[in-house]
């Protein structure tokens, strides 16, 4: 029987059925046995798993990344979780010189099997410092592994694969995609790490999107289609490594590639999927790239500024109108509802 | 060298098995870093290696007190650390020289010792970074129902990272069987204690501040330092959670390096002269001998030389890391 969950149910359902499935893994963070339990996807795990399976922690990112790194080389499989991506660079030392290398620099006699979550968003005036994407920062540095999940299937599944895994894994979710539905199978199923997947075929251009930039992709993708232009959309998923060979067979179909990304393109996810396919497909390409991103722009927290800030589905279908050369016109803009674009639909109100 | 411990601060002794057995460790720290001070200027030692040359005593009257599966972290300075909870010194030794058959296969080097077997769990030259990751191992260890007592080794520049402070908190938080060895040598680099610290709290406030239970000693004699580790290592043992111990050290050479650096006139000579007077090698060779506790020196040296002289032919002697290994341990193999 198909079950349809959301994306945070499928979080929980999954942190759960990890614990149930094996004594070493617990969760960590702050709030994440809190009564808001971090926006739903902790919800209920402590009083099922008991508090020492299910920890509060005191607000040292730095010390306890470090803590639950030293927990992972002894045997523990920790998951924690950071409400914002932007605690966590308070723990970049222990994952980018610590968890990263532990096993490659004792000559893999030291395994540091931990998962990060990190929540990324958008929106609601979270502005400079509850917000930002840094998943670079982390792809960058050989030995992590990075993926950002954004169906609630892949959510589940993703985060059984990262925590079986005994690689360190961040796992970065965007908080917009939290209520987002799907099908999602009872039990432990895996995910895995490194594979990119084709959300909707098409034959005029390739859209590589990642997280929430997917469903901005899909509804770009549905724009064009209206008016007879054929979008294939890539949901990345995984970023250490790119899944190139997905990527590539799509670029080679299409000729043509707008990258869509949550975070700043330079330096970027975006700038990155560019420069592979201006490597490995350059043959196949009709015009430039185009990359969808953030600017080099802090986040701004006034709606009024947000809203020029993220790029949205119209924005994609134009710049592929743009490098088509097309003069075809959009189909002009559905009514919203919205008063502002920094909610991605009117069931999502403040605080938050 | 486990030995009946009485209070810190009571004239407790060890046994004479076990002085000879510490003396005997602290000349074989010494005759390695010594060895590798001469071998160096050779260029094949190619990695940054901190010597412990007069800071030979914390680790050894610290392990005194450790089981085979109590667990050590360290960091850069870790030479003596290592050697003294029972790893591997041809391991070691190789490593230094980036071979193949080093304890982490030449990808580590000095800075990064490991040996599991022996229970040194890991170094790494980021101050503070592994002083977290020794209070979670220890953590995950009482976790699993194999609790142990676990000594982190650190510098007085350490407690200047905030990780520390974190790492200081939470093992208080949790009760854990950890000591927190502070080898307090003076200088961060080249930088004094006064312009680093202030000069109304010493360490030993902080910790105990902290909430930890704290002590303080003489780190260049090695009995002192076995008192005050019985002490904490007992304590923890038996469920009285962390301690954290002072010892006052001093390092002989440069920070980094097999060199004297007098030159650099970041110390002064005088005080140089004062602490290499108080040299915890030599001044324990020469309160064991008024005992009549030393009966055979040259023996005991001999032995300890031929066992450099080995590693050092086996490190020199073995190979590099071939080619291949560069890609090996990016990641783990997947498990499934």
């Amino acid at each position: 029987m198909t079950r349809i969950l959301k994306f945070v149910e499928a979080l929980r359902e999954g942190a759960a059925d990890l614990m149930e499935a094996d004594k070493t893994v617990f969760l960590i963070g702050l709030g994440v046995p809190g009564p808001t339990g971090i926006f739903g996807s902790t919800t209920g795990l402590a009083e099922r798993f008991g508090a020492d399976r299910v920890l509060e922690m005191p607000a040292s990112e730095n010390g306890m990344t470090g803590m639950i790194l030293g927990a992972s080389v002894v045997g523990m499989r920790p998951i924690m979780v950071h409400m914002r991506m932007d605690f966590a660079v308070l723990a970049m030392e222990p994952l980018v010189n610590q968890a990263a290398k532990w096993h490659y620099m004792y000559g893999g006699k030291m395994k540091a099997p931990i998962t990060v979550r990190m929540i990324i968003g958008r929106g609601w005036g979270q502005g400079p410092q509850h917000s930002q994407s840094l998943q670079a920062w982390f792809a960058h540095v050989p030995g992590l592994k990075v993926v950002m999940p954004t169906t609630a299937y892949d959510a589940k599944g993703m985060l059984i694969s990262a925590v079986e895994d005994d690689a360190p894994v961040i796992i970065v979710e965007h908080r917009w995609l939290y209520g987002a539905t799907g099908e999602v199978p009872a039990g432990l199923y895996r995910v895995p790490l490194d594979k990119a997947v084709v959300r909707r075929t098409g034959s005029d251009v390739t859209i590589a999107a990642t997280s929430y930039m997917t469903l901005e992709a899909l509804n770009a993708a549905e724009l064009l289609a209206e008016i007879g232009i054929s979008a294939e959309v890539i949901d990345l998923r995984c970023l250490t490594p790119i899944d190139t060979e997905t990527l590539f067979a799509s670029v080679r179909k299409t000729g043509r590639l707008v990258t869509a990304d949550t975070g700043h393109t330079s330096f970027g996810v975006a700038a990155e999927v560019t420069a592979r396919v201006a490597e490995g497909a350059f043959c196949a390409l009709k015009a430039a790239p185009r990359m969808m991103g953030l600017p080099q722009i802090p986040t701004p927290t006034s709606p009024a500024l947000a809203d020029l800030y993220y790029p949205v589905a119209r924005d994609i279908a134009v710049q592929v109108l743009e490098m088509m050369g097309s003069d075809r016109q959009l189909p002009p803009a559905a009514p919203d509802k919205r008063k502002w674009k920094d909610v991605p639909d009117m069931t999502y109100t403040g605080p938050y | 060298m486990n030995a009946t411990v009485k209070l810190a601060g009571s004239n407790a002794r060890p046994n004479a098995e076990t002085r000879l057995a510490m003396f005997r460790e602290m000349l074989r720290i010494r005759t390695v870093e010594e060895r590798i001070s001469q071998l160096y200027p050779e260029q094949e030692i190619r990695c940054p290696t901190h010597l412990c040359i007069g800071q030979e005593a914390p680790p050894v009257g610290v392990s005194a007190h450790l089981r085979p599966d109590d667990m050590v972290f360290s960091a850069h300075r870790s030479h003596g650390h290592y050697l003294a909870k029972g790893a591997d010194l041809k391991a070691m030794m190789a490593e230094l020289y980036g071979k193949v058959t080093g304890c982490a296969l030449g990808k580590g080097g000095s800075q990064h010792l490991v040996d599991l077997e022996a229970g040194f769990m890991g170094s790494a030259p980021i101050l503070a970074s592994t002083i977290s990751v020794g209070v979670g191992a220890t953590w995950g260890r009482r976790r699993l129902g194999k609790e142990c007592v676990t000594a982190i080794y650190f510098g007085d520049g350490a407690t200047e990272e905030g990780t520390y402070y974190e790492a200081l908190n939470f093992a208080q938080v949790e009760k854990l069987p950890v000591i927190f060895v502070c080898e307090n040598n003076l200088y961060s680099v080249h930088a004094t204690m006064a312009v680093r610290q202030p000069s109304n709290r010493t360490l030993t406030d902080f910790a105990r501040g902290n909430g930890v239970y704290a002590l303080s000693g003489d780190g260049n004699d090695v009995e002192d330092v076995w008192r005050l580790a019985g002490e904490a290592v007992e304590r923890a043992r038996n469920g009285g959670g962390p301690a954290f111990l002072e010892l006052f050290t001093y390092r002989h050479r440069e920070h980094v390096g097999p060199n004297p650096d007098l030159d650099l006139n970041y110390r002064s000579v005088e005080e140089f002269e004062s602490w290499v007077k108080r040299d915890p090698v030599i001044t324990y060779r020469a309160r064991l001998e008024a005992e009549g506790a030393l009966p055979a020196y040259d023996q005991v040296y001999a032995g300890i030389n031929a066992e450099v002289d080995e590693a050092v032919r086996f490190a020199k002697e073995s190979p590099f890391p071939p080619p291949e290994m560069l890609t090996q341990h990016i990641y783990p193999e997947p498990r499934r």
